[in-house]
Order: C-alpha cells, then structure tokens, then sequence
C-alpha cells in the first residue's frame, strides 16, 4: 500500500496505514448513490484495492446490476485483470442478473437463501490462508429485493446473516444501495438497518449546483470508529469532490484542483 | 496458464471496423459497444451515437400530450427501415393498427432544401443564438445519397410507412391489457432477445423492442408493483447479453415516488418528455422560438455500458420543434435577447443580474 499512489478516498477509508491486517476486515461498508450520481466507481475502486498485489484478499462479487464483461473492461482500465484474478482464485464472480425467487412466500425467502449458502460455502472451500481474508461485495442491493419479489424482511435476514459472517471469518462485507429510493417512503427500514449496520458509510451526491463536467459529484464518507486501532478513533466525517475518468478518479477538495 | 491465452487489449477495434460495414444500422461505440440510431439523428448526437446494444431505454411520459409517441415511432421507424425485427407491446387493443402512423423516411430532395434553408438561417442568428452551430459541421448532402443506408435517416411525419415493411416476419405486435401478468410478455421478450443472443465475433442482426406505457392503468398489471420491477430486471439481463435495444415509456404519475426511482436505475438510458403550456406569455419571452416549439426533451440519464466515466450533458433540456410540421428536431433552449428598449432585462436563468425573477425553467 505504501508505494501506491494513495487519494482522498483511500485516506478516508483507512487505506493508508500497514495492509497488514486490511483495513476493512470485518467492517461494513455501504455505498450510497441516487441517479444523478451512480456509486459504482467506488465498488470500483475498492475491487481494485483489495485485489492489489501486496494484498491477499478474496472478492466474493454478487453482481445483480452488470454482468462480468462491465466490470472486466472497467478494471482492466484501471489496471485490474479481472480474468486473471478468477483464474487465480482471488475473484469470485456470482451473476445473479436473472435471480427470481419464486412468488409464493416461503420460497422468495429460499432464493436469498441458498445464496447465503453458496456465499458461506465459497468461503468454507477456500484454503486456510485465503479464509480470512474474504470481501463480499454486492452490487445492487435495490435489485436484490426486486429478486425477492419485494420481500425486503427476506432481503434482511439475507444481510444479517452476511454480516455474521463479518466477525465469524473476519470478512468485509461492501454492498451499494440507491438511497434515492427510499427517501420518499414514511418508513425506510431497510435503507435505516443497513446504514446503522455499516462501519463506514459512502454517500454519492451531485454539488447543490448540478453536474459539471469538471466535478461530477461530492463523497461524503462516514467512517465510524473501531478499536482495532490502538485507541478509538471515533466518528470521522470526510467530504471532498470526485471527477471520474477511464483510468483513474480524482479526488479533491473543492476549490483545490490541481 | 493465464499468460497463454491471448489478451485482447481494451483498444482492439479488428471486430467493430467490419460488422460496422457489414450491418446496416449499427455503429460501433467506445469501450466495445455499437449503436443503433434512435430515428432522431439529434438525439443520437445529444446521446454519443444513439442507444447502445443491450441496454435498456426509458421514456418518462407526460399526461397532459403524447410526445413521447414521437420518439416511439421513429425508434420504431428505424428499425423496420434497416430490416432490424421489432417486437412492439401496447396497451391498446389494436397494437398492430399503430404501426400504421409510423413515418416514413423523408425523400431525397426535400433532405437538401432543408439543409439549405437552414444555412441561411445562420447567418441572421449569429448573435445570440451562436452556441448552437459552434462546432457543428453539417455535411450531411452526400450520405443521403441511397436512404437505406443511412444509420439514421430523416422520417416525415406526415408520411406513413409503406406496408411492405412490416411484415409478419419483422414485426411482433403484443397486446398486454388484457393478460393478468407480464408473463406472457415477459415469454415473447425472451423467445424474441434469444433469436438476437451476441455471440463473441458475430454481429448478428440487431433487434428492437418497443414497449408502450408499461404500467398504463387499463392493464391489469399496473398496480403490481413488484411484477413490474420483476418483468424490467428480467428484461435488463436478457438485453444487456444481446443484440438489441429496449424502449419502454412510462407514466411516472401513475407509479409512487419510490418505484419511480426504482424504475429510474434500471433504466440505462433514462429520458423525459414535457408538454409546453400555450400561450405562456413568461416562456415566449424568456424562451427563443417558443411558438414553433411542441414540447420539451430531458435527458437525465446516458448509457455507460462498460465504461465508468459519467455522461455529462452541456445542457439537459431541449424542446422538441416539428420543422415544416414533418421532420422532429430537437434544439437546444436558447434565451431570447436583452429588450434593450425598456431598459430591463428579464434573462434570468445564469444571468447576473440581481434582480432575477424564478423562471420556470432552469437551463
């Protein structure tokens, strides 16, 4: 990690220290985005972080928004071969773009559940050195319900027991979701859980004046504190702008491009 | 073992350069995409090229007119034009009577006098309106040399399809008001997107589906919300493997805010049309050519298949013109001079002046 080239998103996210227990072991991460401005370049860059070549991680991908093709070009621009890492093990791709559980009740909850089950014996079936250092990630969790016939209790119980899964095998478990959708309902529930669930929230949002072709958006990331650290690092609030390209993102603070 | 198999690098073009040439109607794209023209070549140039192969387009409708008719019928004029088969699903009762009011393309020479009389035209409107032809070359007399081959041609309007074009064999045309769900769409969808599956090399001919005011509430599957999402995400990840592009409009009005934005990211490429209020006296000041105008175009979202860099418009919102009450364009919103008589002006939107007064639109 040291010799890489470190932005704004990284620092935020604690990337910047040793790689050696990595950083978001065990944490939850969630993305936040709306329409105007999509949330994938941070999946993005996280796949290409964890799969960087000083770190041992695993990527479990639960992909219901793109096939593999989308994210094999995207990665490969920014310097990520994806078809090698799942050739070598390192990525684990599970297309779920035409999942549909069942409609009748008990079985919308059995498609949700036998993914957990293949999730759960992925990571059973990896070597023991490769075992602890597991990222379930799960792009978009807005169509995992739409897969659940809506059936968001199901789509829960579903992220619940991933999260088990964070301080059973010390995994990271990084899931996206459209914040957007749920700003209009009079109970949000779903969208609530999982931001008190997760460690670290990303919030992907256009500048109060619009788009530009400069700035595409800002990042406000939450880091909540944890004590892996040698003390507690409590609550940290990062925001900064974004202008995503083919090959990079640049990050800064407004007003500071260089 | 992975050093064996051969790479292809993220520039490699061997592929697009010769299915370009070979299929009539397809453009090859950045990042390995193609293009299939929308019928509007102003909307192909607003959109990077037209509607990418295997996505999904969405039409957001307005209740108070129709145009996002407009846009359906030259999708769907295009398409028939190069010989792409077209499934067509409608909630009316006679879906197949609608292909009767698709426009046909415009005849060669009336293509030139247009073009002509628009060269006069710039010469008046240089001062204000100067944005609008910056950059833009127009040498568009000689690829209208044979209609046919063109990626996107000119439809007049007032000029129905000839019938030979929709035959049987190229046009399936599905009623969905009367079935209880969206299964059997959902099956004429999929048996339709499996003739058009992309296999690695081959550039099959490419296919269009068309599906009209999705959740219309004379069927029955408008208030199941869930089935609907169901019936988009099933649709996305057949497309998004094929050859073909999907055109589904909508009526927002009818759906709750949260299954609207649902709707709104599954859709790859997201639009809106606006009907334009008559005789609004503030719009014909503020606006340019506000009587030739029939409504508005908004373009909220482009298709970034393979690619993770945003599309970001200059501008967003255009009005939809009918040139000669035939041929669709669509212009960008240009503010009408400074009165400079009255000694005020009343351009507000990214203006200076203090004293701006809201207007209605934001561009």
């Amino acid at each position: 990690m040291e010799n890489q080239n470190l932005n704004l998103l990284d620092r935020a996210l604690g990337l910047d220290g040793p790689s050696e227990p990595w950083p978001l072991s065990g944490r939850v991460v969630l993305i936040e985005d709306c329409v105007e401005t999509s949330g994938s370049f941070v999946l993005h860059q996280l796949v290409k972080r964890s799969l960087s070549p000083t770190s041992s991680n695993v990527i479990i991908f639960v992909a219901f928004a793109n096939p593999f093709s989308h994210y094999d070009r995207i990665l490969r621009k920014l310097g990520c071969n994806l078809v090698t890492q799942r050739d070598n093990k390192r990525f684990i791709f599970f297309d779920m773009l035409m999942l549909r559980c069942p409609d009748e009740g008990k079985s919308s909850e059995g498609g949700l559940v036998l993914l957990y089950e293949k999730i759960l014996k992925t990571i059973c079936g990896l070597p023991g050195d490769k075992k602890d250092y597991v990222t379930i990630m799960i792009d978009d969790i807005s169509l995992v319900e739409v897969a659940a016939n809506g059936g968001s209790d199901y789509v829960l119980d579903f992220l619940h027991y991933c999260h088990a899964l964070t301080s059973e095998f010390d995994c990271s478990l990084i899931t996206l979701n459209h914040e957007d959708i749920y700003s209009s309902m009079e109970r949000p529930t779903l969208i609530l859980q999982m931001e008190y669930l997760a460690d670290i929230l990303i919030k992907a949002e256009p500048l109060s004046t619009g788009l530009a072709t400069d700035v595409h958006g800002q990042l406000t990331v939450l880091n909540k504190g944890t004590s892996h650290r040698l003390g507690r690092s409590g609550n940290k609030i990062h925001n900064f702008h974004y202008k995503v390209k083919e090959n990079t993102v640049e990050y800064f603070y407004p007003g500071s491009r260089v | 073992m992975a050093t064996t198999k051969p790479r292809l690098s993220s520039f490699s073009r061997n592929l697009s350069a010769v299915s370009s040439s070979q299929t009539p109607g397809v453009k090859c794209g950045p990042n390995g995409t193609m293009f299939v023209s929308s019928g509007i070549a102003d909307l192909d140039k607003i959109l990077g090229g037209g509607f990418p192969l295997g996505s999904l387009v969405m039409v957001m409708e307005d209740a108070e007119a129709p145009h996002h008719m407009l846009l359906l019928r030259n999708f769907m004029s295009q398409g028939l034009v190069h010989g792409q088969p077209l499934l067509y699903a409608s909630p009316s009762k006679d879906p197949r009577g609608f292909l009767g009011t698709l426009p046909s393309p415009a005849s060669l020479k009336h293509d030139k006098s247009r073009d002509r009389e628009s060269e006069q035209e710039k010469g008046l409107r240089i001062a204000w309106q100067y944005k609008k032809y910056m950059g833009e070359n127009q040498p568009n007399f000689d690829s209208h040399r044979d209609n046919k081959q063109d990626y996107c041609n000119e439809f007049d309007l007032r000029k129905p399809l000839e019938r030979h074009y929709f035959t049987r064999q190229r046009v399936n045309c599905v009623g969905i008001q009367d079935s209880k769900n969206l299964a059997a769409l959902q099956e004429h969808c999929a048996s339709f997107l499996a003739q058009h599956q992309r296999n690695d090399g081959s550039c099959a001919l490419a296919g269009r589906i068309a599906i009209q005011s999705l959740c219309a509430p004379q069927c029955e599957h408008s208030n199941m919300d869930w089935e609907m999402l169901s019936f988009i995400k099933s649709l996305k990840g057949m497309v998004r493997s094929s050859n073909a592009v999907v055109v589904i409009t909508f009526p927002p009005s009818l759906l709750s805010l949260s299954s609207t934005k649902r709707w709104q990211h599954m859709a790859d490429t997201l639009l809106s049309v606006a009907a334009i209020p008559d005789e609004d006296k503030e719009l014909a000041k503020l606006l340019s050519g506000y009587q030739d105008m029939v409504g508005l175009l908004n373009v909220h979202k482009v298709a970034r298949l393979n690619t993770q860099v945003p599309f970001i418009l200059e501008a967003t919102t255009f009005s939809i013109k009918l040139q000669k009450r035939r041929f669709l364009v669509l212009e960008c919103l240009n503010q009408a001079p400074v009165d400079g008589s009255s000694g005020s002006s009343y351009g507000t939107s990214g203006s200076c002046s203090g004293s701006s007064k809201a207007g209605t639109l934001d561009f």
